[in-house]
């Protein structure tokens, strides 16, 4: 079943003069459409101004389309009697943690939204447990937030957002301002929210992190130019470097030897697999010259 | 020639409250005219507030900073001057652009310098030459561009001052791939051409030994090591301890020499791996 379904999606940004007069637009997505089944774990990549963001802030209605339409667990996105729905369907993670942050207690912060949504007390008492529990930040509930590290309080935003039981999460660039610790924790957090049934769209410039997931979608100029499993994706070396982006550095590694003539398939994207086929292909090498 | 020392360079935060915590513990170091020198540590680990302390943004609880051969904090040595010979920019520097133009961000500071008009037009064009501002973007508002063009800005604002020393602290932050790549590598040219000495700041390994000859590994406020980039960073499993981020490539030739394959221990880029695993196979 698909969670999230994108139909002709068209989005420009208008400009206007003193009298609100349209005086220009500027096209940010053409014409995207897109499934994503429920549970799905999808990465979407892309290098600045592509229209990832754009796309991200359609899944629960902060922009609205101009042109096709956008529904969620069967939700249109643009009808604004069933925005506060929608809110509660969809979770949204942004990149710095600190303008997501609200309270002055980490358990509170928590709280936030389910306060606000009216939930009985005892409630959101276990809801705030559970959701603490499960980014692993239970022992910082009565902490300040300013006390805590990046990764930390990225994982108390996220905790605030999965109080609130979303079937989707929509992370924009989570770990784009937390150092290599934060962001482990950060990605061990998303993968153990999907286990647990969460359909996720992660956004990222990291290519490892995109590795992980079950589907990566690349945007170019507001369209969506390759979709597949990570394997698929990760092979074009050369066409994801054509729109400004990487690839993991052992796809590389493995993109480079063959242009070496060495025999190592293309889709390699993780250490694991890739450190295997180098100690065949060495142990065969070896093998020949004897 | 030692352009930057720092002995026993001290910084506590809160002093005599109950929330002191001490920053940056007792560190010396020097660095020397021309250098490329990166700084790298665990978030906490006392890089930014080490940074501010060289162009006096911030005074020592203890110890003595030193300039071009002179203590900063002595009697009669002028702040200003110091901060005209040490450019330090910030993380995400775009969010300090202001003014209406480009143009006249970038020479916000030559005009603070007290230099003439004509001075002023040649050293910002300079600047954007260095880091790959467009004629063409001078004229428009800095909020029209893009991330990474803002950054570039930002930095050019601060190169304008043309100051001898110029400390980076994490330039390349929240960049996609292809901007960090022209950032650094304009931030290079500028180095190699204009023989000045730099500080990187950056929680990439990746970046540092692309760029820089000598790193200076932080943890928990004091030096965990100050050496060359190669040496440094064959202490692999050390590092990866003290919470830094290790480039894949390096991990996957630690995963390598458990199997049995040595690749060696410095392993940090892609082209070196390829030229090993090359090298393994035809022997």
């Amino acid at each position: 079943m698909n969670v999230i379904e994108v139909k002709n999606l068209y989005f420009e940004y208008n400009s206007y003069d003193e009298h609100d007069k349209i005086t220009g637009s500027a096209p940010v997505l053409r014409d995207i459409s897109l499934e994503i089944p429920s549970g799905q774990f999808v990465a979407v990549l892309g290098h600045n101004g592509s229209g990832k963001s754009t796309l991200a802030k359609h899944f629960n209605g902060i922009l609205t389309p101009s042109k096709g339409f956008v529904t969620v667990d069967g939700i249109d996105i643009a009808d604004d009697s069933a925005l506060q729905r929608l809110r509660q369907t969809v979770g949204m993670v942004f990149q710095n943690p600190d303008n997501q942050i609200v309270a002055t207690i980490v358990e509170e912060d928590v709280a936030f939204a389910l306060e606000n949504l009216g939930v009985p007390p005892a409630e959101i008492r276990e809801r705030i447990d559970r959701a603490l529990e499960t980014v692993d930040m239970s022992r910082f509930a009565k902490h300040a937030p300013h006390q805590l590290s990046g990764g930390q309080k990225q994982r108390v935003a996220i905790a605030g957002v999965i109080a609130m039981s979303p079937k989707v999460l929509v992370l924009d660039e989570p770990t784009a301002m937390l150092d290599p610790k934060g962001r482990g924790e950060v990605v061990r957090t998303v993968k153990k929210l999907n286990a647990d049934g969460a359909t996720i769209v992660y956004i990222t410039h990291y290519m490892e992190e995109a590795a992980e997931a079950d589907r990566v979608i690349v945007m170019d100029g507001g369209r969506v130019i390759m979709d597949g499993t990570p394997k698929e994706i990760f092979a074009e070396v050369g066409r994801l470097k054509s729109v400004g982006l990487d690839v993991p550095q052992v796809t590389e590694l493995a993109h480079e030897l063959r242009k070496n003539g060495v025999d190592i398939p293309g889709d390699v994207i993780t250490e694991e697999e890739c450190a295997e086929h180098i100690v065949k292909l060495l142990a065969r090498a070896n093998y020949d010259c004897y | 020639m030692t352009v930057i020392e720092t002995k026993n360079l001290t910084y506590k935060y809160s002093v005599g409250t109950p929330f002191e915590v001490t920053a940056v513990k007792d560190v010396s170091f020097t660095v020397e005219k021309g250098d490329f020198i990166g700084i790298i540590g665990h978030t906490g680990s006392g890089k930014s507030t080490l940074t501010r302390h060289l162009n006096g943004l911030l005074k020592q609880t203890g110890g003595e900073v030193w300039i071009n051969g002179r203590d900063i904090r002595a009697k009669g040595v002028n702040i200003r001057d110091i901060r005209f010979e040490v450019g330090l920019v910030f993380q995400y520097s775009e969010h300090q652009l202001f003014e209406e133009t480009v143009f006249k961000d970038i020479s916000f500071g030559p005009k603070n310098m007290g230099l003439s008009e004509d001075g002023i037009k040649e050293r910002v064009l300079r600047a954007a030459e260095y880091m790959g501002v467009h004629e063409n973007w001078l004229s428009r508002s800095p909020f029209d561009l893009s991330g990474g063009q803002k950054r570039r800005v930002a930095l050019a604002g601060v190169i304008a001052m043309e100051p001898r020393i110029l400390i980076l602290d994490e330039p390349a932050a929240g960049l996609d791939p292809r901007g960090r790549e022209k950032v650094l590598k304009f931030i290079s040219d500028y180095h190699k051409s204009a023989g000045i000495t730099i500080i990187l700041v950056s929680h990439s390994m990746e970046d540092i030994v692309r760029y820089a000859g000598k790193v200076l590994v932080m943890n928990d406020g004091g030096i965990f090591c100050y050496e060359k980039t190669d040496k440094a960073f064959s202490r692999v499993k050390e590092i990866a301890e003290i919470g830094l981020g290790v480039p894949q490539i390096t991990r996957l030739a630690e995963r390598l020499r458990e199997k049995g394959v040595d690749l060696g221990t410095d392993v940090y880029t892609v082209e070196r791996a390829v030229e090993r695993i090359l090298g393994l196979m035809r022997k």
